[in-house]
């Protein structure tokens, strides 16, 4: 059962690292627009337009 | 015009050298749009960022500073075919979408919380069968104990707060019961981990958290989804008007930067956005917006015009009165307060529950903690089985039957063009029994159409139309829509006040006045039939047509009424407008009750007639006339063209040209009464069931975290039958 003194702390910080995470997207504005996002992933990539301009 | 618009009032400074400018932009619809807008607006240089929001519809665009006119941006959506209106987020919005947020904040960390919570709670559960030792135990409830109460502290803080006030006021809300069984499920485990027992319920308090965030988040988001469009629908307006910035210097301006003092131009055709005084200038003004009435006025020098009022034929100088949040008539405004705190008096369906539910939750849970004391239990045991009543009969799937059905409802609502101004607004449209309408631009559309158009000819409509393009009289610009007419013809010249003429192949064309045209006899026999009308006379040589135009009723008005009709709803009009025209347009729909020259303290008056028969009234209006009166029914819908005021006074606003949606509305909001309460009967059924086993005292953690998950879910999951549409009612 020693394996405890390892494992827990590892779990706590793997689940503030969640959190942190979580908190830095709403931060981030990543739920200002669902919709948006939704479409956004299956969008065409863009990077040869922005070289043309 | 747009192009002219002084956007400085709109510009946000975004640091390092780059200017910010929000945009409303109509006609956003898909993701296609939102590619094609974010995709042309990049390729103009020293563009930074164009970002679409496809939830808000609107466009955030950031340039460097003092390189690009803003009005480029406007124009080059109108090519792709999008109509843009800078806009100014409203402080109410800016506080929904604040509150939204620190919802989720406080969501995230009880959810959070939860799952590391449970990491350590499955193990205690199964390990209370395989004999896992007491230390390891005691252990895993401190560190359940150690995330759980500073997560609770801060992520249960709205329940706590709510609760408080509501006690501080006398009263009691669904957040007290709340309150008190987080309290007590945590109090009760720190004193069970103190002394070693078996059960610690920190899981089950952090997940009904948790729950009931959720459900406080989704019926925040609808808040403040509402407010963004309210917003937009404020910018789509394009409320702008030209002011003088010198002697014979105008300026078009948002009318938000218009103060009282100024002086502002108005011209034929357009809508006046602010209340005040002519100071020079002569025409004919078109009041139907703010009084119902259709027959145009006269206004000259002294006269008072109002925020609403279009003008028909001069041009004006006006002195604002009255900055455009004020632009109101001081009765008016006066009724609506009235009116819209007898409608605060409303009782939502949730808080009829919770009026219900704590007295009896509590009486129970009191009565199993005598009840065990009575049969000889110790005093410790029966604390441990009431706070065991009071845990698991925590109203998580309660807190959740409302909202989701209102969120998803609200979602299917804004599918079929209808945009809720507060939530509850949809169990009041569901028990409507009795719709009120307006006439004058509720059942009627807004806009000028030509009435006569079958029995002019094709080809004469067509040049009219060419013909009234070079007019800026409303009744000409009605014809010119009609006829769908886009290219101008060449040559042709104003006669002010007369109309217009030119020369096509050798004969002479003249668009304007009967008398002009030498068409009394014709627009004199059209009056006589149609009394409502505007006539404009077309000559072509010696051919000569007049055209009849009004305003036209709603193309499925008829349809709607029989829809209604067959659903037993009972309709009537009740209008501003003179007996003639209000008589008209009710026998053409079929509709047998109606009131003309209604003035709005009457029809209030008649709203409180029907209230106290017993009738739950829908009122359907849109003027400043209506906007007491929308106030006052039990429920009100508005159209998107309505007047500021009325649109705020309604609980909904429809968009589009066709009056469908108020039956939509009416059959989405019964569906969703319907799914909420079953949803309140699944909640009820779920304590039925579970009380009992808390009361003899066999509720372990487990059972209570497996109970209100399972309810929680089935509540959530009924609540998306709301997004499946009704039959189509008309």
């Amino acid at each position: 059962m020693e394996v405890l003194v390892f494992l827990v702390p590892l779990a706590i910080a793997l689940g503030a690292v969640g959190l942190v995470g979580f908190m830095w997207s709403l931060k981030n504005g990543q739920y200002d627009d669902l919709d948006g996002a939704a479409w956004r992933a299956i969008a065409d990539d863009e990077p040869e337009r922005s070289s043309n301009n | 015009m747009a192009s002219t618009l002084d956007f400085s009032h709109y510009l946000k400074s975004a640091g390092a050298g780059l200017v910010h400018l929000d945009l409303a932009v109509e006609g956003i619809s898909c993701a296609g749009c939102m590619a094609r807008i974010e995709r042309n607006l990049a390729k103009i240089p020293d563009v930074t960022s164009a970002r679409v929001n496809l939830t808000d519809r609107r466009l955030a665009l950031e340039w460097k500073e003092g390189a690009i006119d803003p009005g480029i941006f406007v124009d080059r959506l109108a090519e792709l075919g999008y109509k843009a209106y800078p806009f100014e987020r409203p402080d109410a919005e800016t506080r929904e979408a604040e509150r939204a947020r620190s919802l989720l904040r406080r969501l995230g960390v009880a959810a959070f919380a939860a799952m590391n919570v449970m990491m350590l709670s499955i193990p205690v559960w199964s390990g209370n069968v395989n004999n896992m030792l007491p230390e390891q135990r005691d252990f895993f409830h401190w560190l359940s104990a150690l995330i759980v109460l500073p997560a609770a502290a801060y992520s249960a803080q709205p329940f706590f707060a709510s609760a408080f006030a509501a006690l501080r006021a006398r009263s009691v809300n669904m957040d007290v019961p709340i309150s008190i069984g987080i309290a007590l499920a945590l109090g009760m485990s720190l004193v069970e981990t103190a002394s070693h027992a078996d059960h610690a319920y920190f899981d089950a308090a952090i997940m009904l958290i948790a729950f009931l965030l959720a459900g406080r988040y989704l019926d925040q988001n609808m808040r403040r989804r509402t407010r963004a469009f309210a917003g937009n629908l404020a910018a789509l307006k394009g409320e702008t008007a030209t002011k003088f910035v010198a002697a014979d210097e105008v300026r078009t301006v948002p009318v938000a930067a218009i103060e009282p003092g100024d002086i502002v131009l108005l011209r034929p055709g357009e809508r006046c956005a602010v209340d005040g005084n002519v100071i020079s200038g002569r025409s004919e003004i078109d009041q139907s917006l703010i009084t119902g009435e259709t027959l145009p006025a006269t206004a000259v020098p002294g006269s008072a015009v109002y925020a609403g009022t279009l003008i028909r034929s001069g041009t004006l100088r006006v002195r604002v009165a009255a900055a455009s949040d004020q632009t109101l008539l001081a009765e008016i405004s006066r009724l609506l307060d009235n009116a819209v705190q007898s409608r605060s008096r409303y009782i939502r369906l949730a808080e009829r529950a919770a009026r219900l539910y704590a007295p009896v939750v509590h009486a129970t849970a009191f009565l199993t903690f005598l009840g065990w004391l009575v049969a000889g239990a110790t005093l410790h045991d029966s604390i441990v089985t009431a706070i065991a009543v009071l845990i698991i009969t925590c109203p998580c799937a309660l807190g959740l039957a409302i909202p989701t059905v209102q969120t998803i409802a609200s979602g299917a609502l804004f599918g079929s063009g209808v945009l809720l101004n507060s939530g509850e607004a949809i169990e009041r449209l569901a028990e409507v029994d009795r719709v009120i309408f307006d006439k004058t631009g509720t059942l009627t559309l807004p806009e000028l159409d030509v009435a006569n158009a079958a029995s002019i000819p094709a080809d004469v409509f067509a040049l009219a139309g060419r013909v009234a393009l070079s007019s800026r009289h409303p009744v000409a610009a009605a014809v010119a829509c009609a006829a769908k007419a886009t290219s101008p013809l060449q040559g042709i010249e104003e006669m002010p006040g007369q109309g217009v003429h030119g020369m096509l192949d050798g004969q002479q064309i003249r668009l304007g006045r009967p008398s002009y045209c030498g068409a009394d006899e014709q627009a004199n026999a059209i009056l006589s039939r149609d009394p409502e009308a505007s006539v404009v006379a077309f000559r072509q040589g010696a051919a000569c047509h007049v055209f009849a135009v009004r305003q036209r009723l709603r193309l499925d008005a008829a349809a709607v009424v029989a829809a209604l009709h067959k659903q037993g709803i009972s309709v009537e009009v009740v209008s501003g407008d003179r007996e003639p025209a209000v008589r008209a347009a009710a026998q053409s729909l079929g509709i047998c009750e109606w009131r003309a020259e209604v003035t709005p303290v009457d029809k209030i008056a008649r709203i409180d007639e029907l209230t106290r028969q017993g009738f739950k009234v829908l009122m359907v209006g849109d003027g400043l006339n209506d906007a007491p009166a929308l106030a006052a029914a039990h429920a009100s819908m508005s159209p998107v063209t309505a007047t500021h005021l009325s649109q705020a006074a309604a609980d909904a606003v429809f968009l589009g040209e066709r009056l469908a949606p108020v039956t939509t509305a009416i059959a989405i909001s019964r569906k969703a009464r319907a799914l909420m309460r079953q949803n309140l009967w699944l909640a009820v059924v779920y304590n039925a069931l579970a009380v009992p086993i808390a009361i003899v005292g066999l509720v372990t953690p487990l059972i209570a975290a497996a109970a209100m998950s399972g309810s929680s879910v089935l509540v959530m999951l009924n609540a998306l039958r709301a997004r499946i549409p009704p039959k189509e009612v008309v």
